[in-house]
């Protein structure tokens, strides 16, 4: 008989939509905060979409900011509270539409919080609009005929923007395998460890799916993160110890 | 403490400091940035922390993620910046968290011009953000009130768990007088209320408080309404026996002061009631007054009046209420002295 061993952190069953990856990510990140000794220390920041939903279901003490804002959130907590675990979980919409300006100050001036964004390609609780990573030709509420680059600009590469950055660690990770997960725990484990040691920003982006609003099954969900988001969104360490990789 | 010359904003972002606030997060606007310049060295040498923040919308942020961890937390805007953070006080409020802002009025709407004025009355007054919320509005007449009124602020914001603002003008800020500055204040971050990570207990989460109390409406309901009830704060100068009751807070009370005494140098009876808080506005206080008065003057610093409309309500209109613009400029007292002469022959 197996055991089941689900983190203490995870109080209640999450409320994403069945085949979220979310609630892999969630999973995951609670793990690490066990396992790294820090689920007493750790404080999250969040906005607005479907993350807010973590609030009820994963353990830890949070913050829920405006939309976009949870990174300027986070360094109020961090400089006021050096000590715990700071840390920000936001969507694409939310990090890098709304919030841009907020998550790339905030790594400009390589503050000591880590960053979790999960990008999955659109807006999932407004109802499935285009947001900045959705692909081109991408079918949204706003790009009824497929998102047309030409006039909404290219999906928005957020460690692109970051690794020129003076920051502690930046990678990107997806929940698309078995194998993807194991590494994206490495990257969260990291980037955690990065802040624990006053190593300044660390940010993980992590490709998920979105099957309700993509309208596609879970199967072709993850199929589509492997065969096509990743082609365009390459998955890997890009900084380690404040030192670029170039993955 | 000795008395000393201070520039307002410095005197009040000093003030800050000793009640304790340990946070500051905002972006330079004309006429406040003193605070920011001030506390970008002051806050290091008591251990606290300032941040030069890439605009007001993160400032704010900032200080509701230093309020939620417990601290007192401030920022500091005029006009333009001041509309930049409705959003993240109407959020500090609706999780119910201490903060005090300061707003240093500046004239016009749009990017408006640097100098005196008081056209954000509204805004500050009416909850200026989305939803259902109030702030505290104190209004300082003087760079010793500044000071005091600071104090006030920080302590009330925590009494009702509410973002609490200080409504100060260019004049105020800017210019210098002797002060009095309060004693060293320490303030205890742990509240039970703070994020902290949980150590073992229930973990917590600062979000608007609608999610968790029941019978909310009736509840936020009554937190404003006592609020409103316990904290109205005036000054009133000869008001029970004047035909005409001059109304100005901040800088043009200051004015109406003078214009009170060279009315009464001249036999007529004038008065005037300062509201410190704006609000709530201070509607008690109008039971103060001569219940024969003939009418009161509302004296605001702007181009379309607003303040006029809570002298209307609290007054009950038992008398007439006129308007005194002052526009974009500090009028002088004798104009006023003359208005109020003209209403009242108007009425003879």
């Amino acid at each position: 008989m197996t055991e089941k061993r689900t983190p203490n952190l995870l109080v209640e069953p999450n409320k994403f939509c069945p085949g979220c990856g979310h609630g892999i990510i969630n999973r995951v990140l609670a793990e690490v905060l066990e396992e790294s000794g820090l689920a007493d220390y750790a404080v999250g920041s969040l906005a607005v979409g479907c993350s807010c939903l973590m609030m009820d279901t994963f353990g830890t003490d949070w913050v829920q900011a405006p939309h976009g804002r949870a990174a300027a959130v986070a360094v109020g907590l961090k400089r006021m509270r050096p000590d715990c675990c700071i840390f920000t979980y936001q969507g694409d919409g939310d990090s890098m539409a709304i919030g841009f300006s907020e998550t790339l100050y905030a790594a400009i001036r390589n503050e000591n919080i880590t960053a979790i964004l999960v990008n999955n390609g659109i807006f999932g609780m407004t109802g499935g609009q285009m947001a900045p990573t959705s692909l081109p030709g991408q079918r949204t509420t706003t790009s009824p005929k497929g998102r047309d680059a030409g006039t909404t600009g290219q999906p928005l590469n957020m460690v692109d923007q970051m690794k020129h950055l003076p920051i502690g660690y930046l990678a990107r990770g997806s929940v698309a395998s078995a194998k993807d997960i194991n590494k994206l725990k490495k990257y969260i484990k990291a980037a955690i460890e990065t802040q624990m040691n006053g190593g300044g920003y660390s940010m993980v982006e992590v490709l998920s799916f979105c099957p309700t609003n993509w309208k596609m099954s879970m199967e072709k969900s993850v199929a589509h993160v492997q065969n096509t988001v990743k082609n365009i969104f390459p998955v890997g360490e890009f900084v380690k110890n404040g030192e670029r990789t170039d993955a | 403490m000795p008395r000393q010359l201070m520039k307002g904003n410095d005197a009040l972002s000093e003030a800050a400091v000793r009640a304790g606030c340990r946070f500051f997060g905002g972006y330079p606007i004309t006429p406040q940035s003193e605070i920011p310049e001030y506390l970008s060295w002051r806050m290091p040498e008591v251990g606290g922390t300032f941040i030069q923040a890439e605009s007001e919308l993160s400032g704010v942020n900032m200080v509701y993620g230093a309020a939620a961890a417990g601290f007192r937390a401030m920022t500091s805007s005029s006009g333009p910046g001041f509309s930049l953070l409705q959003e993240g006080i109407s959020y500090i409020a609706s999780a119910e968290l201490p903060a005090v802002f300061i707003d240093v009025q500046r004239y016009g709407s749009g990017l408006g011009d640097i100098f005196q004025a008081q056209g954000d009355y509204w805004q500050a007054t009416r909850g200026g953000g989305h939803g259902d919320y109030r702030m505290l509005v104190y209004a300082p007449a003087s760079v010793q009130e500044s000071v005091d009124l600071v104090s006030v602020a920080f302590d009330k914001a925590d009494q009702y768990r509410n973002p609490t603002l200080i409504l100060s003008d260019a004049s105020i800020a800017q210019m210098m007088e002797p002060v009095t500055l309060p004693e060293m204040k320490e303030h205890d971050p742990n509240a039970d209320w703070a994020v902290r990570g949980k150590h073992g207990k229930p973990f917590k989460r600062v979000t608007s408080t609608m999610y968790y109390i029941e019978d909310f409406d009736a509840y936020i309901k009554n937190k404003y309404d006592e609020m409103a009830d316990a904290e109205q704060r005036w000054e009133s100068i000869k008001v029970d026996d004047a035909e005409l009751v001059l109304v100005a807070y901040g800088i043009s009370s200051r004015i109406c002061q003078e214009a009170v005494e060279i009315a009464r140098s001249q036999g007529i009876r004038l008065g005037l009631l300062r509201p410190i808080t704006l609000w709530p506005f201070p509607a008690k206080a109008f039971a103060e007054v001569n219940p024969d008065v003939k009418a009161y003057l509302s004296v605001e610093l702007c181009a379309l009046p607003k303040m006029v409309e809570d002298v209307r309500l609290a007054s009950e209109m038992k008398a007439p209420v006129e308007i005194f613009l002052g526009g974009a400029h500090i009028p002088e007292s004798s104009a006023i002295v003359e208005r109020a002469v003209a209403i009242l022959n108007a009425q003879r």
